[in-house]
Protein backbone atom coordinates (compact mmCIF):
# COMPACT_ATOMS: atom_id res chain seq x y z
CA UNK A 1 0.00 0.00 0.00
CA UNK A 2 3.06 2.40 0.52
CA UNK A 3 3.89 2.16 -3.07
CA UNK A 4 0.65 3.26 -3.38
CA UNK A 5 1.29 7.27 -2.29
CA UNK A 6 4.17 7.70 -4.76
CA UNK A 7 5.63 8.13 -7.87
CA UNK A 8 5.13 5.71 -11.06
CA UNK A 9 3.17 3.04 -9.10
CA UNK A 10 0.29 5.63 -7.93
CA UNK A 11 0.10 7.38 -11.10
CA UNK A 12 -0.01 3.44 -12.75
CA UNK A 13 -3.07 3.41 -10.92
CA UNK A 14 -4.61 6.73 -11.27
CA UNK A 15 -3.74 5.85 -15.06
CA UNK A 16 -5.69 2.26 -14.35
CA UNK A 17 -8.76 4.04 -13.05
CA UNK A 18 -8.90 6.38 -15.88
CA UNK A 19 -9.40 3.42 -18.48
CA UNK A 20 -11.46 1.51 -16.40
CA UNK A 21 -13.87 4.28 -16.10
CA UNK A 22 -13.60 4.94 -20.11
CA UNK A 23 -14.59 1.19 -20.93
CA UNK A 24 -18.05 0.01 -20.96
CA UNK A 25 -20.25 -0.79 -17.87
CA UNK A 26 -18.71 -4.02 -16.95
CA UNK A 27 -17.62 -5.60 -13.85
CA UNK A 28 -14.87 -2.56 -12.92
CA UNK A 29 -18.16 -0.22 -12.68
CA UNK A 30 -19.42 -1.25 -9.34
CA UNK A 31 -19.12 1.31 -7.17
CA UNK A 32 -17.21 -1.22 -4.93
CA UNK A 33 -14.83 -2.83 -7.17
CA UNK A 34 -12.60 0.08 -8.58
CA UNK A 35 -9.38 1.23 -7.57
CA UNK A 36 -9.87 5.13 -7.46
CA UNK A 37 -7.54 7.91 -6.42
CA UNK A 38 -6.79 8.81 -3.67
CA UNK A 39 -7.01 12.49 -4.35
CA UNK A 40 -10.69 11.71 -6.04
CA UNK A 41 -11.51 9.92 -2.59
CA UNK A 42 -9.97 13.23 -0.34
CA UNK A 43 -11.96 15.19 -2.60
CA UNK A 44 -15.20 13.68 -1.46
CA UNK A 45 -14.29 12.28 2.05
CA UNK A 46 -12.59 15.73 3.18
CA UNK A 47 -15.12 17.67 1.77
CA UNK A 48 -18.16 15.60 0.88
CA UNK A 49 -20.15 13.35 3.26
CA UNK A 50 -23.09 14.48 6.13
CA UNK A 51 -21.23 16.43 8.71
CA UNK A 52 -23.16 15.78 11.83
CA UNK A 53 -21.68 16.81 15.47
CA UNK A 54 -21.48 14.56 17.22
CA UNK A 55 -19.34 12.65 20.62
CA UNK A 56 -15.69 12.31 19.35
CA UNK A 57 -16.33 14.45 15.85
CA UNK A 58 -13.56 16.50 15.02
CA UNK A 59 -15.56 19.97 14.78
CA UNK A 60 -15.90 21.43 11.38
CA UNK A 61 -12.93 24.05 12.67
CA UNK A 62 -10.72 20.83 13.51
CA UNK A 63 -11.25 19.15 10.85
CA UNK A 64 -10.41 22.32 8.42
CA UNK A 65 -7.35 22.78 10.23
CA UNK A 66 -6.16 18.92 9.65
CA UNK A 67 -7.22 19.89 5.61
CA UNK A 68 -4.55 22.59 5.66
CA UNK A 69 -2.31 20.76 7.18
CA UNK A 70 -3.30 17.87 4.77
CA UNK A 71 -2.06 19.95 2.21
CA UNK A 72 1.36 20.25 3.40
CA UNK A 73 1.47 16.64 3.59
CA UNK A 74 0.16 16.34 0.66
CA UNK A 75 2.71 18.30 -0.66
CA UNK A 76 5.46 17.12 1.07
CA UNK A 77 4.98 13.58 -0.83
CA UNK A 78 8.06 12.88 -2.51
CA UNK A 79 7.91 10.89 -5.21
CA UNK A 80 10.58 7.33 -5.49
CA UNK A 81 10.45 8.44 -9.38
CA UNK A 82 10.43 11.78 -10.93
CA UNK A 83 6.87 12.73 -12.23
CA UNK A 84 5.85 10.87 -15.46
CA UNK A 85 5.80 14.21 -17.63
CA UNK B 1 -6.13 -3.91 -0.83
CA UNK B 2 -4.66 -5.28 2.18
CA UNK B 3 -4.87 -1.84 3.69
CA UNK B 4 -5.64 -1.92 7.12
CA UNK B 5 -4.42 0.40 9.56
CA UNK B 6 -1.33 -1.35 11.57
CA UNK B 7 -0.25 -1.38 14.59
CA UNK B 8 -3.68 -1.37 16.24
CA UNK B 9 -2.52 -1.72 20.16
CA UNK B 10 -4.66 -4.68 21.62
CA UNK B 11 -4.72 -3.56 25.27
CA UNK B 12 -6.78 -1.14 24.56
CA UNK B 13 -10.30 -2.67 25.06
CA UNK B 14 -12.56 0.56 25.21
CA UNK B 15 -14.29 0.77 21.94
CA UNK B 16 -16.12 3.61 20.27
CA UNK B 17 -18.46 3.86 17.16
CA UNK B 18 -17.63 4.51 13.65
CA UNK B 19 -20.57 5.55 11.13
CA UNK B 20 -19.98 5.02 8.07
CA UNK B 21 -23.33 5.84 5.80
CA UNK B 22 -26.99 5.90 7.03
CA UNK B 23 -29.76 4.78 5.48
CA UNK B 24 -33.33 3.62 5.59
CA UNK B 25 -33.66 0.82 8.62
CA UNK B 26 -34.81 -1.89 6.24
CA UNK B 27 -33.65 -5.31 4.85
CA UNK B 28 -31.22 -4.02 1.95
CA UNK B 29 -29.53 -1.80 5.01
CA UNK B 30 -29.29 -5.38 7.00
CA UNK B 31 -27.66 -7.05 3.68
CA UNK B 32 -25.38 -4.37 2.75
CA UNK B 33 -23.63 -4.62 6.18
CA UNK B 34 -23.38 -8.14 6.01
CA UNK B 35 -19.24 -8.94 5.42
CA UNK B 36 -17.96 -5.85 5.50
CA UNK B 37 -15.07 -5.04 7.72
CA UNK B 38 -14.77 -1.17 9.32
CA UNK B 39 -11.07 -0.12 9.49
CA UNK B 40 -9.76 -1.92 12.06
CA UNK B 41 -10.82 -5.00 11.05
CA UNK B 42 -14.34 -5.85 13.24
CA UNK B 43 -17.53 -6.41 11.43
CA UNK B 44 -19.82 -3.48 9.89
CA UNK B 45 -23.09 -3.64 11.80
CA UNK B 46 -26.43 -1.63 11.86
CA UNK B 47 -27.70 0.35 14.47
CA UNK B 48 -31.28 0.95 14.03
CA UNK B 49 -33.68 3.87 14.85
CA UNK B 50 -36.57 6.17 14.23
CA UNK B 51 -36.73 4.41 11.15
CA UNK B 52 -33.84 4.78 10.21
CA UNK B 53 -30.17 2.57 9.79
CA UNK B 54 -26.70 3.51 10.42
CA UNK B 55 -23.64 1.67 9.00
CA UNK B 56 -21.27 1.37 12.31
CA UNK B 57 -18.38 -0.37 13.17
CA UNK B 58 -16.94 -0.50 16.56
CA UNK B 59 -13.36 0.68 16.60
CA UNK B 60 -10.49 1.44 19.57
CA UNK B 61 -11.30 4.77 21.63
CA UNK B 62 -7.54 5.20 21.62
CA UNK B 63 -6.86 5.26 18.04
CA UNK B 64 -10.51 7.33 17.40
CA UNK B 65 -10.71 10.14 19.83
CA UNK B 66 -9.77 13.73 18.98
CA UNK B 67 -5.90 12.99 19.41
CA UNK B 68 -5.99 9.76 17.48
CA UNK B 69 -8.27 10.94 15.00
CA UNK B 70 -5.88 14.20 14.57
CA UNK B 71 -3.24 11.63 14.46
CA UNK B 72 -4.59 8.98 11.64
CA UNK B 73 -5.28 12.35 9.70
CA UNK B 74 -2.15 13.91 9.38
CA UNK B 75 -0.28 10.73 8.39
CA UNK B 76 -1.00 10.09 4.48
CA UNK B 77 -0.40 6.10 5.01
CA UNK B 78 -3.35 6.01 7.83
CA UNK B 79 -5.33 8.71 5.81
CA UNK B 80 -5.12 6.39 2.98
CA UNK B 81 -5.97 3.63 4.59
CA UNK B 82 -9.16 5.07 6.67
CA UNK B 83 -10.52 6.63 3.42
CA UNK B 84 -10.42 3.51 1.20
CA UNK B 85 -11.97 1.65 4.01
CA UNK B 86 -14.29 4.33 4.85
CA UNK B 87 -15.07 4.15 0.90
CA UNK B 88 -15.51 0.46 0.47
CA UNK B 89 -17.98 0.30 2.95
CA UNK B 90 -19.79 3.12 1.48
CA UNK B 91 -19.33 1.77 -1.77
CA UNK B 92 -20.47 -1.86 -1.22
CA UNK B 93 -23.52 -0.57 0.43
CA UNK B 94 -24.68 2.02 -2.28
CA UNK B 95 -24.70 -1.15 -4.24
CA UNK B 96 -27.45 -2.44 -2.09
CA UNK B 97 -29.64 0.48 -0.97
CA UNK B 98 -29.26 3.88 -1.28
CA UNK B 99 -27.18 5.44 2.07
CA UNK B 100 -26.06 8.89 2.85
CA UNK B 101 -22.38 8.55 3.40
CA UNK B 102 -21.16 10.33 6.36
CA UNK B 103 -17.69 12.43 6.22
CA UNK B 104 -14.78 10.68 6.90
CA UNK B 105 -13.98 10.14 10.54
CA UNK B 106 -17.77 10.49 11.89
CA UNK B 107 -17.24 9.10 15.54
CA UNK B 108 -19.73 8.30 18.43
CA UNK B 109 -19.30 6.98 21.70
CA UNK B 110 -21.87 4.10 21.66
CA UNK B 111 -24.75 2.37 19.79
CA UNK B 112 -27.04 4.61 21.95
CA UNK B 113 -25.51 7.83 21.11
CA UNK B 114 -25.84 6.44 17.42
CA UNK B 115 -29.37 6.09 17.82
CA UNK B 116 -30.43 9.53 19.40
CA UNK B 117 -28.34 10.90 16.38
CA UNK B 118 -31.01 9.31 14.02
CA UNK B 119 -33.65 9.82 16.19
CA UNK B 120 -32.77 13.51 16.20
CA UNK B 121 -32.21 13.95 12.63
CA UNK B 122 -34.74 11.77 11.02
CA UNK B 123 -36.84 14.21 9.01
CA UNK B 124 -33.48 15.75 7.11
CA UNK B 125 -31.98 12.15 6.23
CA UNK B 126 -34.97 11.03 4.86
CA UNK B 127 -35.31 14.15 2.82
CA UNK B 128 -31.85 14.19 2.05
CA UNK B 129 -32.24 10.31 1.22
CA UNK B 130 -35.29 10.96 -0.77
CA UNK B 131 -32.81 13.00 -2.88
CA UNK B 132 -30.05 10.53 -3.52
CA UNK B 133 -32.18 7.46 -4.42
CA UNK B 134 -31.46 6.09 -7.50
CA UNK B 135 -29.03 8.86 -8.08
CA UNK B 136 -25.12 8.31 -8.49
CA UNK B 137 -22.45 11.15 -8.23
CA UNK B 138 -19.81 11.25 -11.59
CA UNK B 139 -16.88 13.63 -11.56
CA UNK B 140 -16.00 15.44 -14.54
CA UNK B 141 -12.20 17.06 -14.68
CA UNK B 142 -10.87 19.17 -17.00
CA UNK B 143 -7.14 19.62 -17.77
CA UNK B 144 -5.13 21.72 -19.61
CA UNK B 145 -1.81 20.41 -20.98
CA UNK B 146 0.58 23.12 -23.64
CA UNK B 147 3.28 20.25 -23.20
CA UNK B 148 1.12 17.87 -24.55
CA UNK B 149 -0.43 20.43 -27.13
CA UNK B 150 3.23 21.19 -28.11
CA UNK B 151 4.20 17.38 -28.59
CA UNK B 152 1.27 17.26 -30.97
CA UNK B 153 1.97 20.18 -32.53
CA UNK B 154 5.46 19.14 -33.58
CA UNK B 155 4.55 15.73 -34.42
CA UNK B 156 2.05 17.72 -36.78
CA UNK B 157 4.08 19.92 -38.10
CA UNK B 158 6.59 18.87 -41.35
CA UNK B 159 9.84 17.78 -40.49
CA UNK B 160 12.25 20.86 -41.08
CA UNK B 161 12.83 20.94 -44.91
CA UNK B 162 16.05 19.66 -46.08
CA UNK B 163 18.71 18.88 -43.75
CA UNK B 164 21.84 21.14 -45.43
CA UNK B 165 21.62 24.76 -46.00
CA UNK B 166 18.70 24.98 -48.42
CA UNK B 167 16.75 25.94 -45.81
CA UNK B 168 14.95 29.38 -43.90
CA UNK B 169 17.08 31.65 -45.98
CA UNK B 170 18.12 34.09 -42.85
CA UNK B 171 17.00 32.51 -40.53
CA UNK B 172 19.53 33.25 -37.61
CA UNK B 173 19.54 30.87 -34.47
CA UNK B 174 18.68 34.28 -32.38
CA UNK B 175 15.28 34.64 -34.14
CA UNK B 176 14.53 31.15 -34.38
CA UNK B 177 14.71 30.66 -30.77
CA UNK B 178 12.43 33.57 -30.69
CA UNK B 179 9.66 31.86 -32.92
CA UNK B 180 10.31 29.48 -31.05
CA UNK B 181 9.01 31.59 -27.74
CA UNK B 182 6.61 33.13 -29.02
CA UNK B 183 5.20 29.99 -30.65
CA UNK B 184 5.52 28.54 -27.17
CA UNK B 185 3.64 31.29 -25.48
CA UNK B 186 0.77 31.31 -28.07
CA UNK B 187 0.61 27.18 -27.68
CA UNK B 188 0.06 27.79 -23.60
CA UNK B 189 -2.27 30.85 -24.15
CA UNK B 190 -4.37 28.83 -26.82
CA UNK B 191 -4.81 25.53 -24.98
CA UNK B 192 -5.92 27.37 -21.73
CA UNK B 193 -7.97 28.80 -23.84
CA UNK B 194 -9.64 25.47 -25.53
CA UNK B 195 -9.49 24.15 -22.17
CA UNK B 196 -12.00 26.55 -21.46
CA UNK B 197 -14.77 26.01 -24.51
CA UNK B 198 -13.63 22.34 -23.79
CA UNK B 199 -15.06 23.00 -20.11
CA UNK B 200 -18.11 24.87 -20.92
CA UNK B 201 -18.82 22.52 -23.34
CA UNK B 202 -18.49 19.43 -20.90
CA UNK B 203 -20.66 21.30 -18.47
CA UNK B 204 -23.56 22.09 -20.45
CA UNK B 205 -23.64 18.41 -21.62
CA UNK B 206 -23.44 17.43 -18.29
CA UNK B 207 -26.03 19.54 -17.08
CA UNK B 208 -28.71 18.59 -19.51
CA UNK B 209 -28.82 15.04 -17.72
CA UNK B 210 -27.20 15.43 -13.96
CA UNK B 211 -30.12 16.87 -11.55
CA UNK B 212 -26.89 18.52 -9.29
CA UNK B 213 -23.64 19.49 -9.32
CA UNK B 214 -21.18 20.52 -7.23
CA UNK B 215 -17.30 21.87 -7.86
CA UNK B 216 -14.59 20.82 -5.83
CA UNK B 217 -11.30 22.81 -6.26
CA UNK B 218 -9.18 22.04 -8.85
CA UNK B 219 -6.52 19.21 -7.86
CA UNK B 220 -3.16 19.97 -7.24
CA UNK B 221 -0.43 18.78 -5.73
CA UNK B 222 1.83 15.48 -5.85
CA UNK B 223 -1.36 13.31 -5.25
CA UNK B 224 -3.07 15.34 -8.11
CA UNK B 225 -0.95 13.11 -10.76
CA UNK B 226 -1.05 13.40 -14.41
CA UNK B 227 -0.18 15.53 -17.16
CA UNK B 228 -1.05 19.33 -17.29
CA UNK B 229 -2.83 21.53 -15.24
CA UNK B 230 -6.49 20.27 -13.57
CA UNK B 231 -8.91 23.37 -14.25
CA UNK B 232 -12.34 21.69 -13.10
CA UNK B 233 -13.04 19.25 -10.99
CA UNK B 234 -16.79 19.05 -10.97
CA UNK B 235 -19.04 16.54 -9.45
CA UNK B 236 -22.33 15.67 -10.85
CA UNK B 237 -25.49 13.66 -8.97
CA UNK B 238 -26.65 11.63 -12.14
CA UNK B 239 -29.77 8.95 -12.32
CA UNK B 240 -28.08 5.81 -12.26
CA UNK B 241 -29.67 4.83 -15.31
CA UNK B 242 -28.42 7.64 -16.94
CA UNK B 243 -24.90 6.65 -16.19
CA UNK B 244 -24.29 5.29 -19.80
CA UNK B 245 -25.71 8.74 -21.20
CA UNK B 246 -23.70 10.63 -19.49
CA UNK B 247 -20.50 8.70 -20.02
CA UNK B 248 -21.42 9.09 -23.62
CA UNK B 249 -21.75 12.58 -23.29
CA UNK B 250 -18.96 14.06 -21.43
CA UNK B 251 -16.50 11.34 -21.80
CA UNK B 252 -14.94 11.32 -25.60
CA UNK B 253 -15.31 15.19 -25.36
CA UNK B 254 -11.86 16.02 -25.96
CA UNK B 255 -10.42 13.29 -27.45
CA UNK B 256 -9.35 14.78 -30.75
CA UNK B 257 -7.95 18.42 -29.24
CA UNK B 258 -4.26 17.91 -28.58
CA UNK B 259 -3.21 19.52 -24.82
CA UNK B 260 -6.84 19.16 -23.30
CA UNK B 261 -8.18 15.86 -21.57
CA UNK B 262 -11.41 15.15 -19.77
CA UNK B 263 -11.42 12.28 -17.30
CA UNK B 264 -14.51 10.85 -15.89
CA UNK B 265 -14.45 8.92 -12.69
CA UNK B 266 -17.18 7.23 -11.01
CA UNK B 267 -19.92 6.39 -10.59
CA UNK B 268 -19.07 7.29 -6.67
CA UNK B 269 -21.64 6.89 -4.18
CA UNK B 270 -23.28 10.63 -3.95
CA UNK B 271 -20.27 11.72 -1.64
CA UNK B 272 -20.30 15.43 -2.69
CA UNK B 273 -24.49 15.37 -2.35
CA UNK B 274 -24.79 13.94 1.50
CA UNK B 275 -24.80 17.61 2.72
CA UNK B 276 -27.90 20.04 2.64
CA UNK B 277 -26.76 22.56 -0.60
CA UNK B 278 -24.89 25.41 0.70
CA UNK B 279 -23.14 28.71 -1.12
CA UNK B 280 -21.91 26.93 -4.27
CA UNK B 281 -18.47 27.69 -5.05
CA UNK B 282 -17.95 29.47 -7.80
CA UNK B 283 -16.36 27.61 -11.08
CA UNK B 284 -13.70 29.54 -11.26
CA UNK B 285 -13.34 29.68 -14.79
CA UNK B 286 -10.52 28.35 -16.57
CA UNK B 287 -7.36 29.71 -14.94
CA UNK B 288 -4.78 31.16 -17.44
CA UNK B 289 -1.57 32.10 -15.73
CA UNK B 290 0.62 34.14 -16.88
CA UNK B 291 2.46 33.04 -20.25
CA UNK B 292 5.20 31.35 -18.89
CA UNK B 293 3.70 29.84 -16.02
CA UNK B 294 4.09 26.47 -14.95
Amino acid sequence: MESDLTGRSFADAVEEGARSASNGFGEEDSLAGRQVALIDLLDRLLTGGAVLTGDLVLSIADVDLVRVNLRAVIHSVTPDDPAPW
Amino acid sequence: MADRAPGVEEQDTAQVCYVFAVGRGDAPLQTAAEGLEGPTGAGVRAVYAAGLGALVSSVPAGLYDEEGLKAQLEDMERLEALARSHHAVVASAYEHTTVLPMRLATVYLDDGRVEAMLTERKDEFAALLSRLEGQVEWGVKVYADPRGASAANLSEAPAAPGGSGTSGGGSSPGRAYLQQRRKQRNTHRDTYRTAGAVAERAAALADAIATAKVSHRPQQGELASGPGENIVNDAYLVPAARSDDFRAAVGGLAEDVPGVRVELTGPWAPYSFATPPSTPRQPGGPGEPDADGE
